[in-house]
């Protein structure tokens, strides 16, 4: 008697703990982000006419994408620093371009341009010309998006060899 | 089989009482549910967040009516359709403002009042315990309403809350995007966020203060000396008719009525706040529509969540994520911490009425240093007080652990 009630509680039990896993499976998918958002993933920004030292943003899936032009002095500081490698070189020019959200906790840093720095309001944290961080809170440098060089334009979203480089390297982590 | 009396009126006393029980009902959950007599305003608070509660679920309802849970509309429908088509719009949303706003301040005052008495000891833990999952529970409510909006403070807000997810160092954005749905808070976002705080917020939110008062049967409230009261004793004699004698009253008329009073004290406050200085629940930033490409100048939450902000703030990412998470469920271990069997008010405790004081302080510091830009004393000002929170939760077992017994 007492075997056949425990074989029914299991058998329910069972059923139903596969049904709960269905049902839960099925809402863990139902607040993924929706193929449309995820297709909506590339831009082509053209980095011909940036100016020297002048903060322009662009926008990729949502995101600010940071383009600064260096000038002479950044890019001697930078190889200096050995930050170069965190620079997009596109004929003789250096280019810094990065997700414009800190990485601290994802507030968008303000580009000062006589101090050649970004400050973040929220936490205090800053970073240099090339988007490396110089103090904390923020755990890393602004974080570089895929991206593959066409001419003079960048196509975000895709992964060129020089972002592969990149990664492998560990200059930046996957965004 | 029960007792039906086919004599009974339909909905007559006699004809519920034999289908509902409704005497005992009410024996049970009012007329014989003892109170202590020796209590003070602060036993009111309970009662006043209740009445809190409601009123933020009355005006929501009407809220809802006009709210439109879209990134394109959201903005307009608060700011334009409810605040100046909607007849009385402006005044659902100054109550619900200011009542989410308000409701913290009587949480944390309800919180202080237990943690000061020591109703979280000998029998009461779960009382505490399930208060304190109601404040993570409230939390979560704030916060999602606060998404609805839609301007940059509600943009922002959410752009940093979900990213703590990622754990810092562990990188999970994956998850991160998986919370908002998108790569930024965006329709996606809104929408969960929109139908967690009108429906299944509120629902988790209505079953736990539930379990909260069923916590508080049995071991009923504390009072003001922590006297361990025989209830049965003492109703014995208040039923008697021998009340000065008796050290209780009964919850339903007497106490209520005390509830009421001050009730009616805090409902001026509450409608001068609703009427006459709404704007403080009302930051000026959130009535710029919300631009994923603009951080505002600075970011800081409400002020209720100010003193875990800056916790988080002057730390480096990894161990500041670890100081938040401290500091959201330190509060829960409470009972555990106090190694005291003394229940009494903190003034007779010796060292813990030292702690007491430095806690409420250092919170006070803290929330102040929260809205303050992260610079220059403010920074190590913040960092000190941060310091001493974590000083005085590790300190708490061993100054209780050496408390004489009363």
């Amino acid at each position: 008697m007492s075997n056949r009630r425990d074989f029914m509680g299991m058998a329910l039990g069972g059923f139903t703990a596969l049904g709960g896993i269905g049902a839960l499976y099925a809402m863990k998918k139902t607040w993924d982000p929706l193929p449309s958002v995820k297709a909506a993933g590339f831009t082509t920004i053209d980095l011909k006419d940036a100016p020297e030292n002048v903060l322009v943003t662009e926008k990729w899936r949502g995101k600010p994408i940071f383009v600064l032009k260096q000038s002479k002095e950044m890019v001697a500081k930078a190889k200096k620093s050995k930050e170069i490698d965190r620079l997009i070189k596109i004929g003789n020019d250096y280019y810094m371009v990065a997700v414009g959200l800190c990485t601290h906790l994802g507030c968008i840093p303000g580009y000062d341009p006589s101090k050649e720095g970004f400050l973040c309001a929220c936490h205090g944290g800053q970073y240099d010309s090339t988007a490396m961080v110089t103090k904390a809170p923020p755990p890393r440098g602004l974080d570089i998006p895929p991206f593959k060089i066409d001419g003079t334009k960048l196509v975000l979203g895709e992964q060129g060899p020089e972002y592969k480089k990149m990664l492998a390297n560990g200059i930046t982590l996957p965004v | 089989m029960a007792h039906f009396d086919e004599n009974a009126k339909p909905f007559s006393h006699q004809w519920l009482n034999d289908r509902l029980a409704i005497d005992t009902l009410k024996r049970v959950l009012s007329t014989e549910y003892w109170i202590p007599k020796n209590i003070n305003f602060l036993w009111a608070m309970g009662m006043v967040l209740a009445a809190t509660f409601g009123i933020l679920l009355i005006s929501g309802i009407f809220l809802l009516m006009y709210y439109q849970p879209n990134t394109k509309l959201a903005f307009d429908s608060v700011n334009y359709t409810i605040m100046t088509e909607v007849g009385y719009g402006w005044l659902w949303r100054h109550i619900h403002g200011v009542g989410a706003s308000v409701v913290f301040l009587i949480i944390y005052i309800h919180m202080f009042t237990g943690i000061y008495y020591g109703s979280y000891k000998r029998g009461r833990e779960l009382i505490w315990l399930s208060g304190m999952l109601l404040f993570v529970l409230f939390s979560a409510e704030a916060f999602s309403g606060y998404m609805l909006p839609w301007g940059q403070m509600s943009y922002w807000a959410g752009m940093v809350i979900t990213n703590l997810f990622s754990g810092g160092s562990l990188h999970a954005d994956g998850l991160v995007e998986w919370i908002r749905g998108d790569y930024v808070p965006g329709q996606a976002f809104l929408g969960r966020f929109f139908m967690l705080h009108v429906l299944l917020m509120p629902l988790v939110i209505i079953g736990a203060i539930v379990f909260h008062f069923g916590t508080l049967r049995l071991p009923h409230v504390n009072n003001q000396d922590g006297e361990e009261i025989d209830f049965e004793e003492s109703a014995r004699l208040y039923k008697e008719g021998k009340k000065a004698e008796s050290k209780v009253i009964p919850f339903n008329p007497v106490f209520l009525s005390k509830d009421v009073f001050v009730m009616g004290i805090y409902f001026i406050f509450f409608f001068y706040l609703v009427f006459y200085h709404f704007e403080f629940a009302m930051d000026p930033v959130n009535f710029d529509p919300a631009n994923g490409l603009k951080t505002p100048t600075h970011i800081y939450p409400e002020w209720y969540f100010l003193w875990s902000y800056e916790i988080l703030r002057p730390f480096p990412t990894d161990p500041g994520l670890i100081a938040f998470g401290f500091a959201q469920v330190i509060f829960f271990l409470l009972p555990f911490l106090d190694r005291s069997p003394n229940v009494a008010p903190a003034s007779r405790r010796g060292a813990f009425k030292v702690w007491f004081w430095l806690l409420l302080i250092d919170m006070i510091v803290l929330t102040f240093m929260g809205k303050l830009p992260p610079q220059g004393i403010w920074s190590t000002i913040g960092l000190v007080a941060a310091l001493l929170f974590f000083a005085l939760w590790i300190a708490l077992p061993i100054i209780t652990k050496l408390e004489k017994k009363l």
